[in-house]
Order: structure tokens, then C-alpha cells, then sequence
């Protein structure tokens, strides 16, 4: 089957679904590549680049006439058009908030594959554009504010004076959110982060920033995404904003509720307060910005000199980069739909990551696909109330009493033994003394020669044997050579392991 | 000075000198010198001994029995140490170890036929004069009880590490029963041959005794075999041990005791890294009763490819590996030293993580590695290197499974609740090498494998490293 790569009609668009590298990945698959002449300029892919992995350099009406179109942005009204019946074609869809897209669609005929609806379970993590591309997203999110920041990022103590460091606020610890405070975290700036599903706070604190925890009661996500909060949550936490945006630099704000308007977090009043040179990224902009001032795909200055940059497009901003792991992601797709690697596409409808990602087969509506539950999801569910089992240690007063009796018993016996039987006694026990104290020191590393060392002089079990031979009764004799022999094995095949183990041990 | 006492100073330098070789080993810097007193204590031991059988009129025919014997034994063990594979290390001590129990048998019954069967008229004379007969019938009773439970046990221990016998456990209808009825059967016949020491008591003995060690033995799976092995080598010094008592030589009882307790000190390591107690081995039936929640969804694992596995390591900057018995078994540990060589030279920190009962011995997975030429000092031992894995890119888990199990941290249901794991799944990346999906060794099925940060690569460990060293160019 034949694969085309148009280039993006959207404005302004530079990424493009296809790199060099990774349109040879696809030819490995078994497809054939066609690549619309100059979609990979914007992303700093030349066509003689492709041309040299294989790909086929062609005009627009042949890659639209493709078996499969996989593309960055929902085909236009003018692109479907140029569809024939029965092909696929796969982009981001929005699938949940474009439902003339998908009626279009399905007059076309066609089967349709949204990258931004992959199910969020750990399998299909290797296809999730929305993950690849918000990670670049939150990176360059920093970069921006660096950019509009008045000031460095790290703190420094030189001969003209002390900089204090910049402080960052990241709401929403997602992916670009993580993405975002490590990068602040990086360029030195002291980094506080929120999120309303409690259990990230560990991956934020792993990031090197302060988890904000506020006083109410939080849910755990079911889904992989944020709820939106109710409104008695919605009202403890906006004290919260004010008072860590007023006291912040930086904020930057990633929170989306999927098929929802994004959450309007920072009020009006609070950006007016906020210090003049202070910079909020709003990258939930697309979706009506967390921010209220926000300006989508815009940078605008308030009245009291706050930046407010509500770019949409923070992900084409580097384009290169954000190319690659968007193709990245397709071609992983096509590994799941292609599983015998012969270029044609199978699309199994049993398999929640191709079901959840076919919103049009064949000119019919899959959506919404069922529910699928996120694997870890239900571990939480069950109460980790069993208590666990734990010996108590035994108390100093039973120890003593244990030892007391341990050492009358011993007394006892060995009061009432022959006096040769006393003195063998009183070398045994202080040997055992000494062998437990000797080998407690050893390295485990060493287990294994102290076993063969131990092996080696137990053979001295051969000192017994050699004093009984020789002495004229027969069956004695004979059953001491035999011991004597066994013993012997021991003795030298213990010693002379023990030092060829010993031998392969070196130091670096 | 006669000979007699020359021969007792000697045997209380050898003991000292048995003790330094012990002593040496704690360290590696120290360990060959360890061994090298080892040698000279045994060699000092064995001059004053045939000293002293020559001072006590040992018959010719004798003296050439002692060289003809010597020479044989010292042949066969010097050919076995040279040839034998540091994989086939635990069948070796084993195999060691049912000698030492073997010549235990062998010299008790020798101290029977001296003194109780009348061969030797002067020394029962001279015990009775002591007032020690009835302390010589119990001596030779325990040590030939002592060193045929070791013999047996070792001999079915060598059979199950070797293959040679199902390394299932056997499960007996009450078996604890019958290890405990043999038990008291011998303190009873023990008693009984103090007050008459007849020939058929000592054969039954003997036979109850290699009864018991092979049941013992067998009733305990193949996992155990690190608890196993240790606890035979703490039997072997006891049987020299009681074999001194019977010959009245403190050289014996000292290196007897030295012994015991160090096998004694090793089983307790094996059991405190298993979180169970030394008698839950001994009673066996780990991960039977306790059956896997095997209806439980853990999720789904992801696969990936020796590329892509080369690709992470030679991104990282720190790279920790834990091998388990698996990568014995695939022989894998020449292409993982020649990987960590590899890794090593582009200035990737690798370590490796043992975890105490990796193996099917103490200590042998740093045998396997050190005979890899894998440097010691990046070989660290669980304790060491836990705290390390947050600030670690990426994990290669090789033939290990129960040991990486974060179930025995999270789940208290769990049959592994409580034992001190390696904690891989701190660190960024976990690579998993698997042969499939099979439970480990408890039958615990293991949520590492479908953790968001773990990978499985599937297939024979050794030609997976091999794909990988290949793909690091």
C-alpha cells in the first residue's frame, strides 16, 4: 500500500508527519512512501533527504490519492474532497469537538484515524502525538517566558550583587506541565508546581520542583486526565492561584479537561496584581486559556506590565524536533497495524488502541469508542488496609531470660562431664565464638570462596582417618583409606578452587 | 619433647592458622593470602599427623595405604578444581561436601570398631579408666548420625543442582512428621547404645540417618538450594566437629566449629534475604500453599528490541544490572562483561546489583561475573546500591524475577510480602530479559513487568546481549 505525506495546509504550519528517518522506517513496514514536494521545508527537511531513504518526491494530487494519508492537522473541507473512497487517512481530529469533521468524513467515504484519541494506557504511549507533542510544547513554554523574562532564570552572587532566582509556577503536572518544570528547573529557576490528581506529586517532586498541596479533598484519576473540579474544590484552590501567581515570576499554566473549555484559573484581578515583568504562558490557549486576558496565538502587555503569551503553536516552534516524534508516533502505529510487515493495513477492531483511535471506518461513525479503563487505575481501588504482620522483638527482659536459662543448661552439662569431655567443650564453644565473629566480617561477594576455603579445610576430617590405618585390624583399615582418599579430595580439590576463583577476581 | 606433644603444638598452630585463612577472606585484597594460610595450616596439620601415625607404629602396609590414598585424593580433586565451570561451582560444594560427611560416617564407625568391637583393647581400657566409655559410645553414635544426614542431603543436593534428580519438592505425606519421629528415634537409640552399644543399633542409626538427610534434602525445591547448600556446609563442620570429639583432637573440633558456624552464618544471610525463617526452608513447601492471585489484571506489558535497548544504554550516563540465576542458566555473563566493557569505555557508569540470594549459592553470581573479568568494584551487593537506582537511567534485569519484585514491598497479600527486593523500578528505564511471561521461582506474579517505565525484551538472554553488544557497534 502506498502511504502519502502532504504538506500542511494549516497557515503557519511547519511541522510535517514524516521524516527522512522516519519515512525509511515506514518503507521497512513494506509500505511505499510518497512525499508531497517541499512538506518537510518547515521542519528543515529537505526533499532530496527523503529522496535519499527511498521516500518518492511527488506533486499534492498523487499523495492525496494515496491508499493512506497521514498528515499533522484534520484534513480541510478541500482535502477530503481530493480523498478517494476506502482510503485512511490519520491525523490529530479532535475528534470530540469537530462533529462536522467527522460527518465530512464519512460522506467521503473514507476511514479515519485519530492520533490524538490513542487510548491512554501504557501499551499505546508509543503513539500518543498529544504526550510527544506536549513535552516539546512545555519545554519551549520556558523558553518563551525566558525570552519575555526581564531577568536570568538562576540565581547568582557576583561583585555587582546578589540575583535572586526567578520563580516558576506550573499548574497542571501532565506531560507538558513535567516538561516545563524540568526545564525551568534546569535553567536554575526555583520551580512550584500543582495539580488537582494528588498522586503526581510525586513525579513533580522527582522533577526537582515543590508540590502545592491544598486543603480539600482531591480525586484520583481513573482516566489518566484531570477532572474538572467542582465547584467547592474550584473555590479553595483559587485563593491558592493568587497566592502562589502573585508570589511567582512565571507561571505557566497547562490545564485541559478533554471534549471541555479549558479552566479559567487565574482571574483578571490577579493578573493585575501580579509584579510588572512577570510572564504567564497560557498553553491551554487553544482551548480558551486557562488565563482570563489570554490572547490566542498572541503576546500581549496588560496595563501593569504583565506578559500574557497565549501561542498555540509552541510545538511547530520546533518544528524539527517536533517532527520527528510525531513521526516517531506514526510509524509505531503502523507497526500496530501492520503486524506481518507485508504494507497492508489491518485494522483490528478487538484491540483498544486501533478501536479507540477509528472515529470513521469505512464511512461509518465509531465514535465515541467504549470506555477503557487505565490499568493502574483499579490497584487503587483496593484498600491496602491489611496491616502488616511483624514479629515483635523480643523484650530485653525475655532476651536475658532465654540467655539465663541457655547458659544454666550448659552450666548444668558441662559441670556434670568427664573432665577430658570439659576441656574439648571449652574449645568448641569459644571456636563457634570465634567463627561466627570471623565470618560475619566476610564480603558476600566472597561466599562463594569462604564456601570452597570451608569445603577445603573440613578435609582435615582426614587427621581422624590417618590414625586409624595401619593399626592391623582389616575392616578398620579399609574404611580409613577410603576416608582418607575422600578427605584428601577435599583437602586439595577445596584449596586449589579456592584459589582459582580467587584468581578471576579483579579490580578495574 | 616427643612427638605426641610436637604434633599438638602443631595442630594449635593449624587451627590458628585456619582461622587466619578465614579472616582473610573478608576483604578481596586479603583473600588469596587467606587461602595461602589455609594451605600452609593444612600442610602443617598433615606433616604432624603422619608424624605422629608413624611415632604410633603405623604398619607399613599402612604408610603406603596413607601416600597410595593421599595421592589418589589429592589426583581427582586437583582435576575437578581445574576443569570444573564456575556455573557447576554449587554442585562442586555439594559434592564436597558429601565426602566430608562420607568420611565422618566412616571414621565413626572406625571408633566403633576400635573400641566397642574390641580391634583396639588398650584405648577402651584407657576410656574406661577415664570413666569416658559411655561419652564414646554416644560421640561415635552422633557422629556417624551427623555425617550420613550430610552425606545423603549432599548427594541430593548435587543430583537437583545437576539436573539429575527433578528439583521439585517431594511432598511426602506428613513430612514433618517423619523428620521429626527420626529425630527422636535417634535420641532414643542413642540412649539405648549408651547402655549397650551393640553393631545393629549403629547400622539402624546409620541407615535412619541417610534416610533422613536424603528426605530432607528432597522435600526442599530448587530455589532454596542457596539455604540448602550452606546449611549441608555448617552439617560438614559438625560432622568434623563430633568426629574430633570421638578422636579426642581439638585441631577436628576447632575446624569443625569454624565450619559449622560459618554454614550456620551463611544459611541465616540466605534466610534474612528471603524473609523467612530457617525453619520454614527446612519444612519447604514455599509458593505451593501459597498460591499465586493469578485472576488479578496487572495491565499489559510492552516488548522491546535489542536496538532499541542499545540505543538507551549508550544514551545513559549510569546503567545498573541485575542478574539473577536466569543468566547462569543462558551462560549470558560473557557478552554482558563484554557489553559493560563496551559501556564502560564511552564513560557509562555500570554497576552491578547482586542481590544475596541470586544464584543457586552465596556469593555466585560474583564468581560467575569475576570469571567474566567483570572488575569486582562495580559489582556491589543489594544494600549498597538500593538507594542508587532514582539516579538511574536505565536497568537491566537479566534472569531474575522474585528479586526485583515490588509485590514484596506494596503487597502484604503477597507469598513474598516482606522479603528485601532490589528496587529497579526507580530507576528511569527497566529492561526486562525473559525467556515469556512464566511466574518466577515462587510463582509470584511480578507488577514490575507491567510498570509504565518497564520493558520486556524477550527471548535467550544470551543472544539478546549478544544482539545488543552488536548493535553498540
Amino acid at each position: 500500500m502506498r502511504i502519502g505525506i502532504p504538506k500542511e495546509s494549516k497557515p503557519g504550519e511547519t511541522l510535517v508527519a514524516a521524516t527522512p528517518a522516519t519515512a525509511a522506517q515506514l518503507i521497512k513496514l513494506g509500505y511505499e512512501v510518497v512525499v508531497e514536494s517541499g512538506a518537510g521545508v518547515g521542519a528543515d527537511q529537505p526533499d532530496v533527504a527523503y529522496e535519499a531513504q527511498g521516500a518518492r518526491m511527488t506533486s499534492a494530487d498523487e499523495v492525496w490519492g494515496s491508499d493512506v494519508v497521514a498528515k499533522i492537522n484534520a484534513p480541510s473541507d478541500d482535502e477530503i474532497g481530493r480523498l478517494h473512497r476506502g482510503s485512511i487517512v490519520v491525523s490529530m481530529m479532535a475528534p470530540a469537538r469537530s462533529p462536522e469533521l467527522l460527518e465530512k468524513l464519512q460522506g467521503a467515504g473514507a476511514t479515519a484515524l485519530a492520533l490524538d484519541a490513542v487510548p491512554r494506557i501504557s501499551r499505546a504511549q508509543a503513539l500518543d502525538v498529544l504526550s510527544s507533542q506536549a513535552n516539546v510544547a512545555g519545554y519551549r513554554a520556558v523558553v518563551e517566558a525566558a525570552h519575555a523574562f526581564g531577568r536570568q532564570f538562576t540565581g547568582q552572587v557576583t561583585a555587582a550583587g546578589k540575583v535572586p532566582p526567578a520563580r516558576v509556577f506550573v499548574v497542571g503536572a501532565g506531560v507538558a506541565g513535567l516538561a516545563a518544570i524540568g526545564a525551568a528547573g534546569s535553567m536554575g529557576a526555583i520551580v512550584r508546581a500543582f495539580d488537582v490528581r494528588p498522586e503526581v506529586a510525586e513525579q513533580v517532586k522527582s522533577m526537582g520542583a515543590q508540590f502545592v498541596f491544598v486543603d480539600m479533598e482531591q480525586e484520583v484519576s481513573s482516566d489518566g486526565y484531570a477532572k474538572e473540579m467542582t465547584a467547592a474544590q474550584e473555590a479553595a484552590t483559587a485563593a491558592m492561584y493568587a497566592e502562589e501567581a502573585l508570589a511567582a515570576d512565571i507561571v505557566i499554566t497547562t490545564a485541559l479537561i478533554p471534549g471541555r473549555p479549558a479552566p479559567k484559573l487565574i482571574t483578571a484581578e490577579t493578573v493585575a496584581a501580579m509584579k510588572p515583568g512577570s510572564v504567564i504562558v497560557d498553553m491551554a490557549a487553544a482551548n480558551g486559556g486557562n488565563v482570563e486576558g489570554t490572547v490566542t496565538d498572541q503576546k500581549v502587555s496588560t496595563a501593569n506590565g504583565v506578559t500574557i503569551i497565549g501561542y498555540t503553536d509552541l510545538a511547530s516552534r520546533l518544528a524539527g524536533q517536533t517532527s520527528q516524534l510525531f513521526g516517531t508516533n506514526v510509524v509505531n502505529l503502523f507497526k500496530l497495524l501492520t503486524p506481518a510487515k507485508d504494507g497492508v493495513v489491518a485494522l483490528d477492531m478487538d484491540d483498544v488502541v486501533q478501536r479507540g483511535m477509528t472515529v470513521v471506518k469505512d464511512g461509518e461513525t465509531m465514535w465515541p469508542p467504549p470506555a477503557v479503563q487505565v490499568s493502574a487505575a483499579p490497584a487503587v481501588a483496593a484498600p491496602a488496609v491489611v496491616a502488616k504482620v511483624e514479629k515483635p522483638p523480643a523484650s530485653p527482659g525475655r532476651r536475658f531470660a532465654t540467655v539465663a536459662v541457655g547458659a544454666a543448661v550448659l552450666l548444668l552439662l558441662v559441670a556434670a562431664a568427664p573432665v577430658a569431655l570439659r576441656v574439648h567443650l571449652t574449645v568448641f564453644a569459644l571456636a563457634i565464638v570465634i567463627g561466627y565473629y570471623v565470618i560475619g566480617n566476610v564480603h558476600h561477594a566472597l561466599h562463594t570462596p569462604l564456601m570452597s576455603v570451608t569445603n577445603a579445610i573440613s578435609g582435615i576430617i582426614v587427621v581422624g582417618a590417618l590414625l586409624q590405618i595401619g593399626h592391623g585390624d582389616t575392616a578398620i583399615t579399609v574404611l580409613s583409606f577410603i576416608a582418607v582418599l575422600l578427605a584428601s579430595i577435599n583437602v586439595f580439590g577445596g584449596f586449589a578452587v579456592t584459589r582459582r576463583m580467587l584468581s578471576m577476581f579483579s579490580r578495574s | 619433647m616427643t612427638v605426641e606433644s610436637a604434633a599438638q603444638a602443631a595442630y594449635l598452630v593449624a587451627a590458628l592458622l585456619f582461622i587466619l585463612a578465614l579472616a582473610g577472606l573478608s576483604k578481596h585484597e586479603t583473600a588469596k593470602q587467606g587461602n595461602n594460610y589455609g594451605m600452609a595450616g593444612m600442610a602443617v596439620a598433615l606433616v604432624a599427623t603422619i608424624a605422629l601415625a608413624v611415632d604410633r607404629k603405623v604398619s607399613t602396609l599402612g604408610l603406603i595405604l596413607i601416600v597410595v590414598a593421599m595421592v589418589v585424593g589429592a589426583t581427582i580433586g586437583l582435576w575437578r578444581a581445574r576443569v570444573v565451570e564456575m556455573t557447576g561451582m554449587p554442585e562442586l560444594i555439594a559434592m564436597l561436601h558429601s565426602f566430608v560427611g562420607l568420611a565422618a560416617v566412616l571414621v565413626g564407625w572406625n571408633g566403633y570398631l576400635a573400641v566397642e568391637g574390641g580391634a583396639d583393647p588398650l584405648e577402651a581400657a584407657a576410656l574406661a579408666a577415664q570413666g569416658t566409655l559411655g561419652i564414646h559410645h554416644a560421640e561415635v553414635f552422633i557422629g556417624v548420625f551427623i555425617g550420613a544426614v550430610t552425606f545423603t542431603g549432599s548427594i541430593v543436593a548435587f543430583g537437583k543442582l545437576s539436573g539429575r534428580i527433578n528439583s521439585k519438592p517431594l511432598m511426602l505425606p506428613g513430612k514433618n512428621a517423619l523428620n521429626i519421629g527420626a529425630l527422636v528415634l535417634f535420641v532414643a537409640l542413642t540412649v539405648w547404645f549408651c547402655i549397650s552399644p551393640q553393631l545393629w543399633l549403629l547400622v539402624v542409626v546409620t541407615i535412619i540417618a541417610l534416610l533422613l538427610g536424603w528426605h530432607l534434602v528432597a522435600s526442599i525445591g530448587g530455589g532454596d538450594m542457596p539455604v540448602v547448600v550452606s546449611m549441608l556446609n555448617s552439617y560438614s563442620g559438625w560432622a568434623a566437629a563430633a568426629s574430633g570429639f570421638l578422636l579426642e583432637n581439638d585441631l577436628l573440633i576447632v575446624t569443625g566449629a569454624l565450619v559449622g558456624s560459618s554454614g550456620a552464618y551463611l544459611s541465616y544471610i540466605m534466610c534474612r534475604a528471603m524473609n523467612r525463617s530457617f525453619i520454614s526452608v527446612i519444612a519447604g513447601g514455599f509458593g505451593i500453599e501459597a498460591g499465586p492471585a493469578g485472576d488479578k489484571d496487572y495491565g499489559e506489558h510492552r516488548e522491546t528490541t535489542a536496538d532499541e535497548v542499545a540505543d538507551l544504554l549508550a544514551n545513559a550516563s549510569s546503567v545498573i544490572i541485575t542478574p539473577g540465576y536466569g543468566m547462569a542458566v543462558a551462560q549470558a555473563q560473557y557478552p554482558v562483561a563484554e557489553m559493560t566493557d563496551k559501556l564502560r569505555k564511552r564513560g557509562i557508569k555500570v554497576r552491578f546489583g547482586i542481590h544475596p540470594v541470586a544464584g543457586r549459592l552465596p556469593g555466585h553470581m560474583n564468581v560467575l561475573l569475576a570469571e567474566a573479568k567483570v572488575p569486582y568494584d562495580i559489582v556491589l551487593e543489594m544494600d549498597e546500591i538500593n538507594a542508587d537506582f532514582p539516579d538511574t537511567d536505565v536497568v537491566l534485569v537479566i534472569g531474575a524475577n522474585d528479586t526485583v519484585n515490588p509485590a514484596a514491598n506494596d503487597d502484604p497479600t503477597s507469598p513474598i510480602a516482606g522479603m528485601p527486593v532490589l528496587e529497579v523500578w526507580n530507576a528511569h528505564d527497566v529492561i526486562i530479559f525473559k525467556r515469556s511471561m512464566a511466574t518466577g521461582y515462587a510463582g509470584v506474579q511480578n507488577p514490575l513487568f507491567f510498570r509504565e517505565n518497564s520493558r520486556m525484551l524477550f527471548g535467550d538472554a544470551k543472544e539478546r546481549v549478544d544482539d545488543i553488544v552488536r548493535a553498540l557497534g
